[in-house]
């Protein structure tokens, strides 16, 4: 251990030896300073393009501004809009329906599917599912978007599929309705975030003692007992996990909807993110976008906070 | 056993259909980026006349040359800095135990669930006034700030499980504080610095808002945003943006394909643990 060490001279050592308490305690506040030198660099960074835009968002949030002339105070005018204007709450809204997609397809799909993994393939067959399943991770939103937009148009390949089963009735402009427009790009987002849920569940399980199933077989107990019993409880943490990543990705969506539906047609597809970009930058209106842009980091946390007491609590027991 | 293999099988044909669905956005991309520029090709079907010279006319309109250029120096920019600096104050902040350092702490992760969004109108007025708007210098700077939370996390949760009685045997040579951190603690940190160097580099290289409304010229932005203007500037153009797309992403799968062990790991503990 001390040879990995060895570069360093002992030049304090005999002041150390004979070190009367004052000279430690010196020391000791001494260190502590020094200690704060190394937080100093990432506080700033941080100060400068997190902490301050975030205390801006908030006085921006009070204010009638359309960026360039004075700004005006509006008091918490901004905030009533952003809970009594129908088509603002109806942004809200499509941010929680995006969690069933995002959030709620994975997860289910994602436990099936690291199930029959875990209990029916092995070795290199494993090794490339989970490249492959990790494909969209690596890959820019955009380009899922810009993929998916093509393959759900008219000419596209779901289409294509569809009148290939006899199912040719169902073909339509799946980003162009306004009933399919959200569940398609509600589909986008679970083609992304499937394979990063499918991947951490199979990690989970694959750390879940053998013997644990052994007993529950012995015991007579079927697949279905089996996963409830054993595997779901042990994958809490992971469950949580997947929840916390995906809910976060669909409350904030804005690289899939941008690229695929820019919000339409109509505000079928608007959300938080979006409606915060396009109110600040094109209707001038700064400071309702910030009331949006506030009230949106708060209820990030509000709907985070209980899945990681819930993850916390398991740990615990 | 015959039920068992059964199982296997439907098993392993689920995987596959799962594969194949995870695969098709980027098969009905290259289908139709052999079609000729402008026409409108149908689902996935192979034309008669493959145009490979689709990918060289994409690359010229695209500039994307430039546009490599660009978001290399963009993510050398901030890769380095935010993982020197992220890892300073996780030394800090795990191992040396700072008095206080809780409520740094405490700030910092507070900015892990923070979306872009909710600060990106401020951003782009203080990056005016700045006078970087337009500039790489726009995407580098806020980047290395929204990474802090992510940084720091992870490298606190490193140096947090250090061994310590390697930096008392260090103390008691008469290492200073530096020499503690950069002899002995980083080269053992080395594992969780590279994890955190391809997380990030990764998030530069896809990051799309900022390069969106910080950059109007995409020869100055990052490789995502790229490809949004590129989208916006030929998105009738099936067969060329296809094209385009695939020579934007391929960079990255080879990265991906080469290090995929890496990275699967990396993206696996970073979801953990943030």
């Amino acid at each position: 251990m001390t040879s990995a060490i060895s570069p360093v001279h002992s030049i304090g050592e005999s002041h150390l030896t004979a070190a009367p308490r004052a000279l430690t305690k010196r020391r000791a506040r001494g260190a502590q300073l020094r200690g704060w030198l190394f937080v100093i660099p990432a506080l700033v960074a941080y100060a400068a393009f997190v902490i301050w835009p975030i205390l801006q968002t908030f006085r921006y949030s009070f204010y009638n501004w359309d960026g360039v002339n004075p700004a005006q105070w509006a008091g918490v005018k901004n905030y009533k809009t952003v809970f009594s204007n129908e088509q603002l709450i109806g942004v809200i809204g499509h941010a929680f329906e995006l969690i069933l997609f995002f959030s709620g397809v994975p997860v289910v799909l994602g436990l099936a599917v690291a199930t029959i993994m875990r209990r029916f393939v092995t070795g290199r067959m494993s090794t490339v599912a989970r490249t492959v399943l990790f494909l969209p991770q690596v890959v820019p939103l955009v380009a899922a978007g810009i993929a998916w937009s093509w393959m759900l148009s008219t000419t596209g390949v779901v289409d294509q599929v569809l009148s290939n089963i006899g199912l040719g009735s169902l073909a339509q402009s799946w980003l162009g309705g306004f009933n399919t427009a959200l569940p398609a790009v509600g589909v986008i987002g679970a083609w992304v975030l499937l394979g990063l849920c499918t991947v951490l569940l199979y990690a989970g399980m694959t750390k879940i003692d053998p013997a644990l199933y052994e007993s529950a077989q012995l015991d007579g107990a079927g697949p279905l007992r089996e996963f409830l019993a054993i595997t779901l409880p042990a994958l809490r943490q992971e469950v949580a996990v997947c929840v916390t990543v995906t809910v976060i990705a669909a409350l904030s969506a804005f690289d899939i909807v941008y690229i695929a539906t820019q919000g339409g047609p109509g505000d079928a597809t608007m959300v938080p993110g979006l409606e915060i970009y396009q109110l600040a930058f094109y209707n001038r209106q700064v400071g309702l976008a910030s009331a949006l842009a506030l009230v949106l980091m708060v209820l990030v946390i509000v709907c985070i906070l209980p899945v990681q007491w819930f993850a916390r609590r398991g740990v615990e027991q | 056993m015959i039920i068992a293999r059964r199982n296997s099988v439907t098993g392993t044909v689920l995987l596959v259909v799962l594969m194949g669905v995870t695969l098709l956005p980027f098969i009905s991309m290259f289908t139709s980026a052999l079609f000729p520029s402008g026409t409108y090709p149908l689902g996935i079907s192979w034309p008669a006349h493959p145009q490979w010279g689709n990918f060289v006319q994409a690359f010229n309109v695209a500039d994307m040359g430039a546009i490599f250029a660009s978001s290399v120096s963009i993510v050398i920019g901030v890769v380095p800095v935010s993982v020197l600096i992220a890892t300073l104050a996780g030394f800090a902040l795990g191992h040396l135990r700072v008095r206080g350092g809780q409520i740094a702490f405490v700030l910092f992760v507070l900015g892990l669930t923070l979306p872009f969004e909710g600060v990106i109108v401020p951003l782009y007025y203080e990056i005016r006034d700045m006078n970087l708007l337009g500039s790489r210098w726009a995407i580098i700077l806020p980047l290395i700030g929204l990474f802090m939370p992510f940084g720091v996390y992870w490298m606190r949760a490193h140096f947090v499980s250090a061994p310590r009685e390697l930096s008392e045997a260090a103390r008691v040579d008469g290492a200073t504080t530096w020499q503690l951190f950069w002899r002995v603690h980083v080269p053992l940190a080395r594992p969780a610095l590279a994890s955190l160097a391809i997380l990030l580099s990764v998030w530069t290289w896809n990051q799309f808002l900022l390069s969106l409304v910080l950059v109007d010229n995409p020869t100055n932005g990052t490789m995502a945003g790229a490809l949004g203007a590129f989208q916006g500037e030929w998105g009738t153009n099936i067969p060329l943006l296809s094209a385009g797309s695939l020579l934007i992403l391929t960079p990255t799968i080879i990265l991906f394909i080469v290090f995929q062990r890496h990275f699967v790991t990396a993206l696996l503990q970073g979801s953990l643990k943030g």
